[in-house]
């Protein structure tokens, strides 16, 4: 074979290579939201959001879980992305150059993607030893501490994209500094912002093992944010790994919900980056 | 002064520095940042704080035994460090192939208009939450390992002699091969990004003369782009693996939770994460307790090392690229 043959042979390969490769990728997302659909669709009745998780061999439905998830999502994010995006605007305001500051970024990127079975570890040490029992609250900080580092990454990377010439305009009108960043800074990024908390949400959403030895799980209704508390992750995986037929269908139902929020959040996210004021 | 004038933010900030609300608004992000470091810190104390019974009974014995008997309240780490790093190999294996291929398919090879929504498909690979993986492995993924391939692998690469020890044993669906390969999956999509993150930053002007010196595609891929990127590819493979060993709930659906180290890749096993997942809210006993958590230390310091490692690789490359 000539030496013209053999390269061309070889991108041939190669190329065939990344094509498969590609397809392979994309295969998983079918197989799995597909699967996902096929026995979530089946779980998906009135009654999933009407009644309390069962006790086995019996009908149900999972609202008390859906309930627990979105309250400790919300205070999770309602915690998380204040301090995000304060942390975050030090970073990208003031903290230009300055070694506390790389510091601060090179952490953050490591918590960012640090095993969230960690965090939980630590909320248990940090809030139920101390507390004496699991609770929402510890649930909550646990997600907190995973929306935080996704917000100020976010934040950080959205308000360096905001041209110094709007700061320098805002200031030249005499503004003090506080003033130009949250009037003009926060405003020129804010869809970017709003973004990275999507992402969180997305992200927390579906977090499992942080709750497990946090907010534990809960078969009853419950709005005591010291007790333990039912939530979608961790009854999915109780009611998956366990025999009872009821109780995995209940589970594929919840993953399906879960599923869908997380894609939503994501896809809506994008479409809101890619029209935001400044493209990177 | 001329200065300030060449410099009217510094100048504006200077002549405000006073002003009560910029100090508090200093103060109040300064605060929230120096949070940041806290965490880290907190997780430290308390992983540390936790371990130290186990560790003080056990000694460094704790890192190479396997004994992991809850009765007897006899643990050594071994059997799920080792199986930690089985699974995250397997996924290494399977997952930088795959990510480099789907990488250069995206950035180099595909026509412009499929580029983001191919990119945005393998990204949504990344959202799904590793739960939804878990109860995909167990119910849909190991039936199917069990039923179709581990036979063909234990007719065809379990008789080979020597390595067949590796593939040997009943076709369970669930354990170590299985979860290794969900992690592959999982992680395909956090490689594949960052590789075409970097891919993005080689000069158009080196591929363009390669391509003009009659370079083939591959050639360029393999001889320009990656040469140039290579740290910017061990980063960002550093951080999928960084990924893979900690990853939770998708193995402990699928690998079978047996404290044991067993030579085929076959047979279920146990990881760090997935022994945290199963045993730690059913851990009787503070010896117990906190062995589970010295194991959640040993992840932590080598989930750091591979992080941080990733994280100087990646601003190297950052650095190089003037950015």
């Amino acid at each position: 074979m000539s030496v013209y043959a053999r390269r061309r042979a070889v991108n041939a390969v190669v190329m065939a290579f990344t094509l498969a490769a590609t397809g392979f990728g994309l295969l998983w997302l079918v197989l799995v939201l597909g699967t996902l659909l096929w026995n979530g669709t089946a779980a998906l009745t009135p009654a999933l959001f009407a009644q309390m998780t069962p006790p086995p061999g019996s009908t149900g439905g999972l609202l008390n879980a859906i309930f627990g998830s979105v309250v400790m999502t919300l205070i999770a994010t309602l915690i998380g992305t204040p301090t995000g995006i304060l942390a975050g605007t030090f970073l990208a305001e003031y903290s230009r150059g300055s070694r506390f500051g790389k510091v601060v970024r090179f952490i953050n990127d490591i918590l960012l993607s640090a095993p969230s079975i960690i965090v939980g570890l630590f909320v248990y040490e940090l809030m139920v030893v101390r507390m004496g029992h699991f609770s929402a609250w510890a649930g909550a900080v646990a997600l907190a501490i995973i929306v935080i580092p996704v917000v100020v990454r976010t934040t950080e990377d959205m308000l360096n994209l905001v041209p110094n010439a709007l700061r320098e305009a805002a200031s030249a009108l005499g503004s003090p500094k506080w003033k130009v960043i949250v009037m003009v800074s926060y405003r020129a990024a804010i869809q970017g912002m709003v973004t990275g908390v999507m992402l969180a949400i997305a992200r927390i959403a579906g977090e499992t093992a942080p709750l497990l030895f946090t907010a534990l799980n809960n078969q009853f209704w419950s709005t005591n944010l010291n007790a333990p508390m039912a939530n979608l992750p961790v009854v999915i995986f109780q009611f998956a790994m366990s025999p009872y037929a009821d109780w995995q269908v209940l589970a594929w139902g919840g993953a399906l919900l879960i599923t869908i929020t997380v894609l939503f959040l994501n896809i809506g996210a994008r479409a809101l980056a890619s029209w935001s004021t400044f493209k990177q | 002064m001329p200065a300030d004038i060449a410099l009217p933010r510094v100048a504006a900030t200077k002549a405000r520095a006073g002003a009560p609300g910029d100090l508090l608004f200093r103060f109040l992000t300064f605060f929230f940042a120096l949070l940041v470091l806290l965490i880290l810190g907190g997780v430290i104390v308390a992983l540390v704080d936790g371990a130290v019974p186990a560790l003080r009974r056990f000694g460094i014995a704790f890192l190479y035994t396997d004994v992991w008997n809850p009765v007897t309240e006899k643990f050594g780490a071994l059997a799920p460090i080792f199986g930690t790093l089985v699974t995250s190999a397997i996924a290494m294996l399977v997952g930088i192939p795959v990510a480099f291929g789907v990488a250069m398919f995206i950035s180099e090879i595909c026509p412009i208009w499929l580029k983001r929504p191919l990119a945005t498909m393998i990204e949504l690979l990344a959202a799904i939450p590793s739960i939804i993986y878990g109860i995909w492995g167990l119910f849909v993924f190991a039936p199917f390992v069990q039923q179709y391939i581990q036979p063909a692998i234990i007719d065809t690469l379990g008789q080979i002699p020597g390595i067949g020890a590796l593939f040997a044993g009943p076709p369970l669906g669930i354990g170590v091969l299985t979860a290794g390969f969900i992690l592959a999956i999982m992680v395909l999509p956090f490689i594949s990004s960052i590789m075409r993150d970097v891919f993005e930053t080689v000069p158009p002007m080196l591929k363009e003369s390669a391509y003009g010196l009659g370079a083939t595609r591959t050639e360029v891929v393999l001889q320009v782009v990656l040469p140039y990127t290579r740290i910017g590819v061990v980063g960002g493979i550093m951080l999928g693996l960084g990924r893979a060993l900690g990853e939770t709930m998708a193995v402990t659906f699928v690998i079978g939770n047996a404290h044991r180290i067993s030579s085929s890749i076959l047979q279920p096993g146990t990881t760090i994460s997935a022994s945290l997942a199963n045993e730690f809210t059913e851990a009787v006993g503070d010896l117990y307790l906190s062995s589970l958590v010295a194991l959640g230390l040993i992840l932590f310091v080598i989930t750091f090392a591979v992080l941080a490692f990733a994280k100087l690789m990646l601003l190297r490359l950052q650095k190089r690229a003037g950015g």
